[in-house]
């Protein structure tokens, strides 16, 4: 589908702004935009978005879908520019921005598969899955990959830690689990045991799950 | 040291913000609300009142400028400054070889291995070393040769005498000697029965603390206790409590959630038995090892389905389990005596006076006939569960000395009118499920408070005599006659 940049980014805002709402509508004024702009004009006569009342924006199915591939593209964008290109923080935002366009279908798949499916963004927002997380595809090879998904022997260094509460990621820094800190799983089962610099720890599939490793050997 | 610009400028607004009296330096109180510190929060939050409006902004404002929390920038500022002055003076960082501690601590850690040298452990520590010398060869020396009963021995006559002599009622006598007086049972018990057995278990917990093998026993059964609520950081408590219940539930406060403190407080008082009563029905039990097998397996599988039935029925998140590996070490005897020394004197302090207790409660008890009344109430039940009236009594007393109500079965397995390998085994089995000693019922009290220990007294005893009544129905369904010798 062939969406002008100024469209594309208006599905997005919407997208993000009904996500941080948890509504289904939302109205124009909160995004203070006319009835009549172009972007507006465009969306519509795609069916990606109706007026169910005056004022009133909502997504169509299409629309939805429409814009959740693009916020997944948004988002792998920033993951794929702070992790592997090690963007400065300040400059992800816009660099992503620009990023994301490039993306065409299929190529967000294997950027994907490349950075092991993570699953937010380096913000904390969730990345919606695509096909390939669902199907859990490990073709190719990868660059970053959870922790629970190493071999045992494999050796990385800590890309990220990814976790719902920061309270969770306290715990985890204050044991000196950083990202930069070269780490080596050791065994898989029955709890995934690790070394992080001299120390070796032992942690549950959950912990396992959050840790984010950036692959040096690519063995196995 | 010095953070990036963002950073600085928050604390130096935050600094002039303000103006209460915090004994830290402001520097250290904005670091500590960048970083979310609740408590810091709500410190602040009282002393400045309307300027904490304006203090929440600025921190807002400085989370803005970054894509991860203040508390992750600030964490890798300061790890980024401790690299740099290491890599000044650190010039060989020593790797961790891969020698015999490294070779055996993957042993260890390794199922098919690591459940082997767990059971190698367990049977020479606990087995060989607490249940067959210390509760048997040296308890027998100290409680016979030593303390004796009211005719021989070198303590109990003399004590025994001096108290007839001053006090002329026998009920009197009877709160301190005699059958269950306070030093006859309160004292003889603590210091001739259990602080040895529970002596010898802390030197063997000891040892296993302090060569590292618990971190991995924890990693080692995380998954299994997940399932009934817990996970691996319980394995230390529940091995305590394989020595004394009563301490294992002191050291449930190591839990991180007040969920696993409930379970492990009550899979403790409801199977896990304490040396005191693993060293009297092993000792029975191992005479048949059909009978030993099933007495295990049964307070196994109970404490397992109960667990898994509690931890579905208490609301709240499994918590996630990660735990430090430490190199595994030989340890140091001096060591190893300091702690088994403190440990004993803890002991000695927390529970002899438990102990008095209950040989007071035992003394009301008997001399108000309350007691008479509750075994002729307990003995209805104990029929319907297939065992003979007096089996009564030693449940009644198991709740103040708990190896007492196991050694009175002894003597009824063993005596002419004798139960029978069913019925002993049937006893074990209610007895181990039974309600803990008096010491740890009130340090359960003292620990989840009146109403929790309640809620769990009722539970245990529902539970402990439900399974003996269906483990007599199954023994008889499946024509099980066990014969206990000797």
């Amino acid at each position: 589908m062939d969406i002008s940049e100024p469209a594309q980014e208006l599905l997005e805002k919407l997208w993000t702004d009904l996500e941080e709402t948890q509504r289904d509508s939302i109205s124009l004024n909160a995004l203070g935009l006319d009835k009549n702009a172009s972007e507006i004009s465009e969306l519509v006569d795609l069916g990606l978005i109706l007026f169910p009342k005056e004022m009133l924006l909502k997504f169509t199915d299409e629309g939805r879908t429409e814009a959740e591939k693009a916020i997944r593209r948004h988002r792998l964008a920033e993951r794929l520019l702070s992790d592997i290109l090690e963007t400065k923080h300040q400059l992800i935002e816009s660099a992503a921005c620009k990023f994301e366009h490039l993306l065409y279908e299929g190529m967000d798949e294997s950027i994907c598969i490349l950075l092991g499916h993570p699953k937010v963004c380096p913000h904390g927002r969730p990345i919606p899955p695509g096909e390939c997380c669902r199907k859990e595809k490990e073709v190719g090879s990868r660059l970053v990959a959870a922790l629970a998904d190493l071999n045992p022997g494999q050796d990385g260094k800590i890309a990220y830690v990814q976790a719902k509460e920061s309270q969770e990621i306290q715990k985890l820094m204050a044991i000196g689990i950083l990202p930069g800190t070269p780490i080596n799983l050791i065994r898989r089962f029955p709890s995934y045991v690790f070394q992080v610099g001299n120390t070796q720890y032992a942690v549950d599939r959950e912990i396992a799950d959050e840790i984010y490793v950036r692959l040096e050997n690519r063995e196995k | 040291m010095k953070y990036d610009d963002n950073i600085e400028s928050a604390l130096t607004q935050i600094a002039v913000r303000l103006h209460g009296d915090y004994r830290l330096s402001k520097r250290m109180i904005g670091l500590l609300l960048l970083q979310d510190d609740a408590e810091i929060h709500n410190v602040v939050r009282e002393q400045e009142g309307m300027e904490y409006k304006s203090i929440l902004d600025i921190i807002q404002q400085t989370k803005s400028q970054y894509s991860h929390s203040p508390n992750y920038i600030i964490t890798m500022a300061r790890q980024a400054e401790c690299n740099s002055i290491l890599s000044d003076v650190v010039s060989n960082l020593f790797k961790r070889k891969r020698g015999i501690a490294e070779s055996l601590s993957r042993l260890m850690m390794n199922p098919w291995t690591g459940i082997p040298i767990l059971l190698v452990v367990l049977y020479f520590g606990i087995y060989q070393f607490v249940g067959v010398f210390a509760a048997g060869t040296v308890v027998d020396w100290i409680e016979g040769v030593l303390f004796g009963d009211a005719e021989s021995g070198y303590i109990l006559p003399y004590v025994t005498r001096f108290f007839e002599t001053i006090i002329p009622f026998r009920f009197l006598q009877e709160l301190f000697v005699h059958d269950y007086g306070i030093i006859t049972l309160g004292i003889r018990y603590a210091i001739a029965l259990i602080l040895p057995i529970v002596g010898a278990f802390f030197i063997v917990f000891s040892i296993i603390e302090d060569t590292g093998y618990l971190p991995r026993l924890a990693m080692l059964v995380d998954r299994m206790l997940k399932w009934i609520g817990l996970n691996g950081r319980a394995v230390i408590p529940m091995i305590l409590g394989l020595g004394c219940d009563t301490m294992a539930t002191l050291v449930t406060r190591t839990l991180e959630t007040k969920r696993e403190r409930i379970i492990a407080t009550f899979l403790l008082a409801l199977g896990v038995p304490c040396s005191a009563q693993q060293a009297v029905f092993i000792g029975i039990l191992s005479q048949n090892s059909t009978a030993l097998l099933l007495w295990i397996s049964v307070v196994v599988g109970e404490l397992l389905l109960v667990g898994y039935l509690s931890a579905k029925a208490l609301p709240g998140d499994q918590p996630s389990f990660y735990m430090e590996m430490p190199p595994l070490r030989l340890p140091k005897i001096t060591n190893v005596l300091t702690k088994t020394y403190s440990r004993m004197q803890w002991y000695l302090l927390e529970v002899l006076p438990l102990f008095v207790i209950a040989s007071v409660f035992i003394w009301i008890g008997r001399l108000t006939r309350i007691f008479d009344l509750v075994i002729a109430g307990l003995q209805p039940i104990v029929r319907t569960i297939g065992l003979p009236n007096n089996v009564a009594e030693p449940i009644l007393y198991g709740f103040f000395r708990r190896d007492y109500a196991a050694a009175a079965l002894y003597d009824e397995a063993t005596g002419a009118t004798g139960l029978t390998g069913n019925e002993f085994l049937v006893a074990a089995v209610v007895l181990t499920l039974f309600l803990p000693c008096i010491a740890q019922f009130l340090i359960m009290v003292k620990e989840r408070g009146v109403k929790a220990t309640l809620m769990m007294a009722v539970a245990i005893l529902i539970l402990a005599f439900g399974t003996g009544f269906l483990l007599t129905k199954a023994l008889n369904i499946f024509g099980i006659n066990l014969s206990l010798g000797g």
